[in-house]
Parts: structure tokens; sequence; C-alpha cells
């Protein structure tokens, strides 16, 4: 039934490149740590594609670089067929305005309400007249399933409600592209439930593509078309959920299956355990 | 909306406010009409030495603040100090042979302008120059002439050199209150302080 | 020996780091002013957070600084003789100085701690990088009209400073202490001077208004994202306001007697 819709969201965009996002030959450190070396990663249009990964491997700063508020070392990053280090910040701007973004804790505007929250898109960037804003925010907030909480302020909400919040401000400009990071982390089964079908439903029914940075391997093979695990700073392994679970790579069988040791060690490097139990004052 | 309401109105009170102050601190605390040029004339006078008169100093006649020094330049011609003053219109009948000396408000205040009203039947117009001045007095003349004159016993020749009198004042300075009133009172705190230097 | 100086030298570039960044904020801040003045309601906000809210602590610490004045005024006068000069005394420190100068101090403390614990907690709470992936420029939208907020802020502050420090004064001066009432207007009027002493005081509270300004939003803005970070932007704001207003008092002073 969904396969349907992405088909003809998909013979839609058929002239436009098939990858929305292409990313090639990325390097990126922080200082003297290195966060990617050589990273290649495709996110194809009309998918919903995962980032996954052990928790400090930069899935964060990957969206960061995606979206141009950090600048790769090296490589190229394209975006809806345009080089993302090479526009300027206006282009940038205008390229945000088609994009999405959902913050892990939802980055709501603490000082408005709801309703102004979701407005604020709208109010910053077009000269609607209010009636129209006020229907489009009230659809938005319908779809997310929050249209009685308007007059709420972003303090009167749940970690979950204040998600979806943000989902319906991230709609609010209709972009063609939504980007998540960490949708699920810190959620009630409920709520992580009503994010995951929202994740994916919004993805259909407007046709746009979606890229969730996440680590939780049930929800993500719920929702996700395609997965990218990256671990230290390379792809460790690409493809559909099935795919990844078959997959025979050790990074990838102890991320898919969550095993304490592994390639990605328990320990954090440190000297020899008993040289150092033994040495004075444990230095 | 109710909200945005309490905002606007704070703040529209607090400007108010504000402005209220600023308005209050402007008008009441300073004399702003030494600002107000509009209507007031302007008058010249020369003098041999301002002492320490400056810009915005009072002119002022009988006690009453009426006029400001505008500025004051050196005239290269006369060769001594050219003072200019803004009088306020509404005094506007001072005699032309007015006299105008340099005083000292008080022991330590700062020094200004008096007028004193002569008899003729004219009236200061603007541009005019007051021609009876009456030069600042210096103390350390004063008071090198008073130890001198203590010495020397009223001799003439201390009086020419020091006496700080117009060459085109063509009256007796009588009105050199300050000067007078200083020897006076050191004359009656030492009596055997000799006749006035004259 | 060797540490010692390596340490002055690191310390001294971080200073002058900070203090470049500061000024092309500054100037960042300056440029984005006249488009952000188009967009008033954003501006009556900060008004209101940064001035209106500061105007009870201004006012109380107003009215006892001129009381103050009042009392010392009568009191070391009095051994001159001169007890009516507390008029000129007062109007002159209150207008040249206390008001500019205690007001900004305040200002720092009430209104610069706000706008930067604000700002640093929208940045950690990822409010700010919301905005830039809404394709609104935070700095823009936050900033520039809390910065324009509180220059305009400050000079209003310190005239109510002033004219209720004056009022603090006569109340001490003439009803307590039996100053004569026309001699402590008289005596201040003819020495009090609106270009010299009056604008000059009101330049110095608007100078100090871009500098406490533009230091909130700058620590704020540039805050370590973190509740520790917060806390020492808020902290720094204080006291980098205090000595900048203070130096800035100094040279102005000299730059204009």
């Amino acid at each position: 039934m969904f396969g349907f819709h992405r088909k003809a969201s998909h013979a839609q965009a058929a002239p436009e490149s098939e990858n929305i996002v292409e990313i090639r030959g990325l390097w990126y450190s922080r200082g003297s740590k290195r966060i990617f070396e050589d990273v290649d990663i495709d996110i194809r249009r009309g998918d919903v594609t995962a980032i996954m990964g052990p928790s400090g491997t930069g899935k964060t700063t990957l969206l960061r670089l995606i979206t141009g508020q950090l600048v790769p070392d090296r490589g190229t990053i394209v975006v809806d067929g345009k080089d993302i280090s090479r526009l300027s910040r206006r282009q940038l701007y205008e390229l945000r305005k088609d994009m999405g973004m959902l913050f892990q804790n939802g980055a709501l505007l603490t000082d408005l309400n709801v309703f102004e929250n979701v407005a604020f898109p709208l109010r910053e960037h077009t000269d609607l007249p209010e009636r129209l804003i006020r229907h489009i925010v009230l659809i938005k907030l319908h779809a997310v399933g929050l249209r009685g909480a308007w007059s709420l302020m972003p303090a009167e909400l749940s970690g979950g409600m204040a998600r979806r919040v943000a989902l319906a401000r991230a709609m609010a400009m209709d972009p063609s592209m939504l980007i998540y990071d960490e949708p699920f982390g810190g959620l009630d089964p409920i709520s992580m439930g009503v994010i995951v079908r929202l994740v994916r439903r919004m993805n259909d029914a407007l046709g746009i593509s979606s890229i969730v940075v996440s680590h939780d391997v049930d929800e993500i093979s719920a929702v996700a078309d395609r997965s990218y695990l990256i671990s230290d700073g390379h792809v460790a392994g690409y493809g559909t959920p099935t795919e990844l679970e078959q997959n025979r790579n050790d990074v990838v069988r102890q991320f898919m299956t969550g095993m304490a040791d592994g390639p990605v060690p328990f320990h954090y490097p440190g000297p020899d355990y008993s040289e150092q139990l033994l040495t004075r004052a444990g230095r | 909306m109710q909200q945005t309401r309490a905002v606007e109105i704070g703040t529209g009170l607090f400007v108010f406010l504000g402005f209220a102050a600023l308005l209050f601190l402007s008008t009441q605390t300073t004399n702003l009409e030494a600002y107000i040029g509009k209507n007031a004339y302007t008058v010249t006078a020369h003098f041999n030495n301002v002492g320490g008169l400056k810009p915005r100093s009072p002119v002022s006649m009988s006690g009453v603040t009426i006029g400001r020094i505008e500025k004051i330049e050196f005239d290269p011609e006369q060769l001594n100090a050219m003072v200019t003053m803004n009088i306020n219109s509404k005094y506007n009948q001072i005699p032309e042979d007015s006299d105008a000396s340099i005083l000292t408000a008080g022991l330590l205040g700062g020094q200004y302008i008096g007028l004193v009203p002569g008899g003729s039947d004219r009236y200061l117009e603007n541009g005019d120059e007051i021609q009876l001045t009456q030069s600042a007095v210096v103390l350390e003349n004063l008071i090198s002439k008073y130890l001198f004159s203590q010495g020397s016993q009223g001799s003439d020749d201390s009086d020419e050199s020091e006496e700080p009198r117009e060459s085109n004042a063509s009256r007796e300075p009588e009105e050199l209150q300050e000067p007078d009133e200083m020897q006076e009172s050191r004359e009656a705190q030492e009596p055997q302080g000799s006749e006035e230097p004259k | 020996m060797k540490d010692l100086l390596s340490d002055a030298w690191f310390t001294a570039r971080e200073f002058l780091q900070t203090f470049g960044a500061s000024q092309l904020f500054l100037l960042r801040l300056l440029m984005l002013t006249p488009r952000a003045l188009l967009r008033p309601g954003l501006i009556v906000q900060q008004v209101y957070a940064t001035g209106a809210m500061s105007l009870v602590i201004i006012m109380v610490s107003g009215l006892f600084v001129g009381m103050v004045l009042g009392l010392q005024g009568v009191d070391t006068l009095s051994r001159f003789g001169s007890e009516e000069a507390v008029g000129t005394f007062a109007g002159l420190s209150l207008i040249k100085e206390l008001g500019p100068v205690v007001t900004a101090l305040l200002f720092a403390g009430r209104a610069g701690t706000a706008l930067a614990s604000e700002i640093g907690l929208m940045r950690a709470t990822d409010q700010l990088s919301g905005m830039e992936m809404m394709a609104v420029d935070p700095i823009k939208r936050i900033v520039v009209p809390r910065f324009i907020g509180g220059v305009i802020s400050m000079p209003l502050l310190a005239s109510v400073f002033t004219a209720v420090g004056l009022f603090g004064a006569y109340c001490v001066a003439v009803i307590v202490m039996g100053v004569d009432k026309g001699e402590f207007w008289s005596q201040m009027q003819p020495n009090v001077d609106l270009v010299r002493d009056v604008l000059n005081g009101t330049l110095k509270s608007f100078v100090f208004g871009v500098a406490a300004s533009m230091l909130a939003v700058f620590e704020g803005y540039n805050a370590i994202p973190t509740a520790e970070g917060v806390g020492r932007a808020t902290t720094r704001t204080v006291v980098i306001t205090s000595i900048v207003v203070l130096v800035l008092d100094f040279m102005i002073t000299a730059f204009t007697l």
C-alpha cells in the first residue's frame, strides 16, 4: 500500500537525480579527532533512510554537514543537485526552507506557545494573511494529533508531544526533505510508536524524503527503507533492514544484536588493568 | 493577545517615563534659556584682562542674570580681549553708556560680567559695543599691590603699574566693588594697614 | 618561569581573540540594525523585557543613591558653610557620573544576565540551531532585537535614575536637613549645562547601553551549550560589563572634559 505511494512520487521525481543527497569522499575532523574518513552516502529520493551507529560516531555531525551548518574538510555533499559547500549564505537559507529538521529535544522556542511555534517559519518567510496561517497551522497540528494543544507552552508538553509539535513545525513550510535527529530517544513505548508511525506516514503521504538518525535498531527496522551503519569514521554496512541483519560484518552484527563487546570495545582504551591496580594512587 | 497588550502598555509607560525624566533634567536642572538664542541680542565689550571669565558665564545687572557670554577672543587690532555676550531681548532698555565690569561671585565663585546702568537716553542695540569696561581683578596683582603699598606707604608708582584700569574708560572706576571690599575688610582686620591705594 | 611566560602569552592571546571577536560581533549587530528596525514589534518586546522590567530596581537604587548624596553633600558642604550648593553637588554628580554608571552596572546585573542566560539557554536547547534550520538567522531574529532594546532602554533608565536620585537628594537636603528649597534649585541651574552635562551624561549612558547590551548578547550567543557554560556566561557578563563600563566612563570623561 505504501509502496504504491512511493512509486508514484518516484515517478514524479524521475527527471531529477535519483538521489536527493549524495555524499562523496567526505572527510571531517573536529580538533585532532577524526570523525569521518572517506565516507560515501546516497540518500534516495522518496525513501526513509536511516543512519545508525554507536553513540559518538558523529551521526548528528553528519546531519549538520548535510544541512550546511558545518563545512567538510574534504569531499562534496550534493543536496538536491546543489553542492552545499559552494552555496552562499542566502542560497543555503533558500535551500533550508526546503528541508525540515527535527532536533533531539524538539528545540521549540520556549517563549512561544505551540501555535506560534508552528506558525513561526510561516511568519518569518511568508506574508500570508492571518487566517491562512491559522489554517495551515491547525492542519499541521492535526496531522500530529495535537490540534487541541495549540495554546500550551513548550514547558507544559511531554517529551513525545514536544517532538510532535516540532514535527508539525518542520512540516509547516511543506519541505521536500525531513531530517530527524534521534527522534526515538528517551520516549515511552507509546510515544515512540506514535513517532515511528508519523515518520512513515509523513514520508509516504507527502511524497518527501526522510533521513532518520538513530540507534534504536528495532524502530529503525520498522520504519526505514534503507540503512547506513557508520562506525569509527567509515560506513560499516548498508542495505535494507533484512540485508543488514544478514550482514556478516562483525561491527554490523555487534550493533544489530546489541553485544556488549566486539569490534566496538566495551572498555575505553587505557593502560593494562592489573598494572593500573598495582600502581599507587591509581595513576 | 492579552499578554501582548500588557507588554505594549508597559513599554509605552516606560518610554514615556524615561523621556519625562530626560525632559525634567534638561529643563529643571539647567538653565535652558541660555540656549534659546532667538530672542536675544548681541553686545560686545573690550577688556584688558578677562581673568577667569569663560564662555557661558552669566551677564547680570543688579544681581539679575540678563544674558550669557557667547565667546571670548583676542582682538589683534586693539591687542586686548573682546567679549561677545547675548542679552535677553526682554531687557532692551539698557542705556548705551552702561558700564561693564568683570566680577567674582563670592570668594571662590566663578567670574561674571556685571552691568551698571548709565544715564543715556539711547539704549544698547544688537551689535553695539559697551565702551566703559572694568577688567577682571587678578588676585595676585591685588595681593602684591597690597603688600607693596604696605611697604612703601602709598607711594605713587605702585598705582600706575598695577591698577587694572581700562584705557578707554572715561569714568572713575567707582564700581570696583570687589577689590574695594576686600581691601576694606583687610584693613579692618589690620588697622595698621595704610590708606587705600587710589 | 618559562611556563609562566607561555601562560601569560596564552592569556593575552585569548584576551585579544575575545576582544576582536566581540568587536566583529558588534560590527555585525550594527550592520543588521537598520533592517531589524523594520520589525518594531520584536524591539518593543525587548524594550519591555530589558527596560520596563528594570524600572523598579533602577528607581529604588536611584532614590537611595540620591538620598545618600543629599546627606553626604550637606555634611561635607556645611564644613565650608555652603550647604546650599548641595543642589549643584547632587545634580552634577548624578547627571554626569552616578546616573549613567550606576544604571549601567545595575543594567548588567538585571538585564544583562537575563539576556545572556536567555540566549545561552536557547543555544543549549538547540533553539538557535533549530532557527538556523528553518532558514531564520538567529542573530537577526533573536540577538539584534535584544541588542537594540538594550541600547534604547539604557539612556531612558539612566534618566529615570538621575531624576529619581535628584528627588531623593531634594527630600533629604530640603525636607530633612533644612536647606532652602529655592537655593537647592537655583544653585543647580546656573551650574548645570545642558550640553556639557546633561547631554554628555546621556551620551555616556548611550555608549554604556551599546557596550552592556553587546557584551550580554555576545556572551550568551557564544556560551558553551551546557548548564555550566550558561552559568559562566552569565557571570562573565556581569564582570566584563562592569569593568568595561568603568573603563569607558574614564575614557569618555577624560575625552570630553
